[in-house]
């Protein structure tokens, strides 16, 4: 085992155990949208990315069609193909083209974050050894989330449904308090969706498409209102 | 419809946004606006996933769920934790839910 695998397993232990706590919620969550268990522990191991898999598991919820499928995973985990184009600038000249598919599977914001702050440039080595805990844990989480759904008291998993967005939020906000054109981002996201709740006109269009159309407007808004200065990301 | 195909097809989308750029394009973005369009995009997405669906996630504890988003909302303008956030609002809907079903 070489050492830059064993310094990525390291630098992955705590990614790994947030992930676990967030799977964890996401398979309650999933359990309540009809999803079993073992397909829950399927679709996070070869997804790996909550908000993509939370409104996934909407879409099949709603019984929604495989476009609006493709369009949803398109539109929320297009920032995916931005870090993996910052990713390439920090990757090692020995690193291939086939090693690079293996780098791509596990190329989740923190994991693209914590490679990002490595001291040198990423081997492959290193990236596998960064990725291993974290994917066991989004995995085991999400598996072990659903099974206790099962065991544990309604009002229990009912309080639970709500850790997920309790996350949401909690990602959000600390940007949104110093950042005010993110917030006005986030206020028009909100306020889109809610149209989308309240006017009976629009209530008719599916959970997938409406994370779409809310996503793209109040991320076109603020592209064009706030353009972010150079040397930002 | 198969769930495992649903899981599938969100598979390789997910896979093909992660994989494409990293093996075709050796260039940085340069347009400003496909950068700041792609920077906002994670809170436009996260905030339309959660508002106004979380106020009924707790299914009829309405009441409740506004409590948890309230004490989500403070301590996260606090600067707490992603897991204390969430777990205080759990709590918070299942302590008032209980309250209110006494």
């Amino acid at each position: 085992m070489s050492s830059e695998f064993r310094i990525g397993v390291k630098d992955g232990i705590p990614i790994a155990l947030g992930y676990f706590a967030v799977s964890f919620s996401l398979g309650i969550t999933m359990v309540a949208a009809g999803i079993t268990a073992f397909q829950g522990a399927v679709m996070s191991l070869s997804n790996l990315t909550s908000a993509g898999e939370f409104a996934g598991v909407r879409v099949i919820a709603a019984g929604g069609g495989l476009l609006e499928l493709v369009l949803t995973q398109l539109i929320i985990n297009l920032r995916y193909s931005l870090m993996s184009l910052s990713l390439t600038q920090k990757l090692d000249e020995k690193v291939s083209f086939w090693q690079k598919l293996l780098i791509a599977f596990g190329n989740t914001d923190e994991i693209f974050a914590v490679a990002m702050n490595h001291q040198r440039s990423l081997t492959l080595s290193y990236m596998l050894g960064l990725q291993s805990l974290p994917i066991i844990g989004w995995t085991a989480g999400t598996f072990l989330g659903a099974v206790a759904c099962d065991l544990m008291p309604k009002s229990v998993s009912v309080a639970m449904n709500v850790m997920l967005y309790g996350m949401f939020i909690a990602i959000v906000i600390p940007v949104a308090k110093k950042s005010k054109e993110v917030l006005m981002v986030a206020c028009a996201a909100v306020l889109f969706s809610c149209l989308f709740r309240y006017v009976p006109a629009l209530q008719g269009v599916s959970a997938g498409i409406s994370i779409i159309i809310c996503t793209v407007a109040a991320a076109a808004l603020g592209a064009i209102l706030f353009p972010v200065k150079e040397g930002q990301d | 419809m198969n769930v495992y195909l649903y899981i599938l097809v969100m598979a390789v989308v997910t896979y093909l946004i992660r994989m494409l750029p990293l093996t075709l394009i050796r260039r940085r973005i340069e347009n400003r606006f496909v950068k700041s369009f792609l920077y906002y995009v994670p809170y436009a997405c996260l905030m339309a996933m959660t508002f106004p669906a979380v106020f009924y996630a707790a299914e009829e504890h309405f009441v409740a769920a506004v409590a948890g988003v309230v004490v989500a909302m403070l301590l996260a303008l606090r600067g707490k934790g992603l897991m204390t956030v969430a777990v205080a609002a759990s709590v918070t809907v299942f302590a008032v839910s209980l309250i209110q079903g006494l």
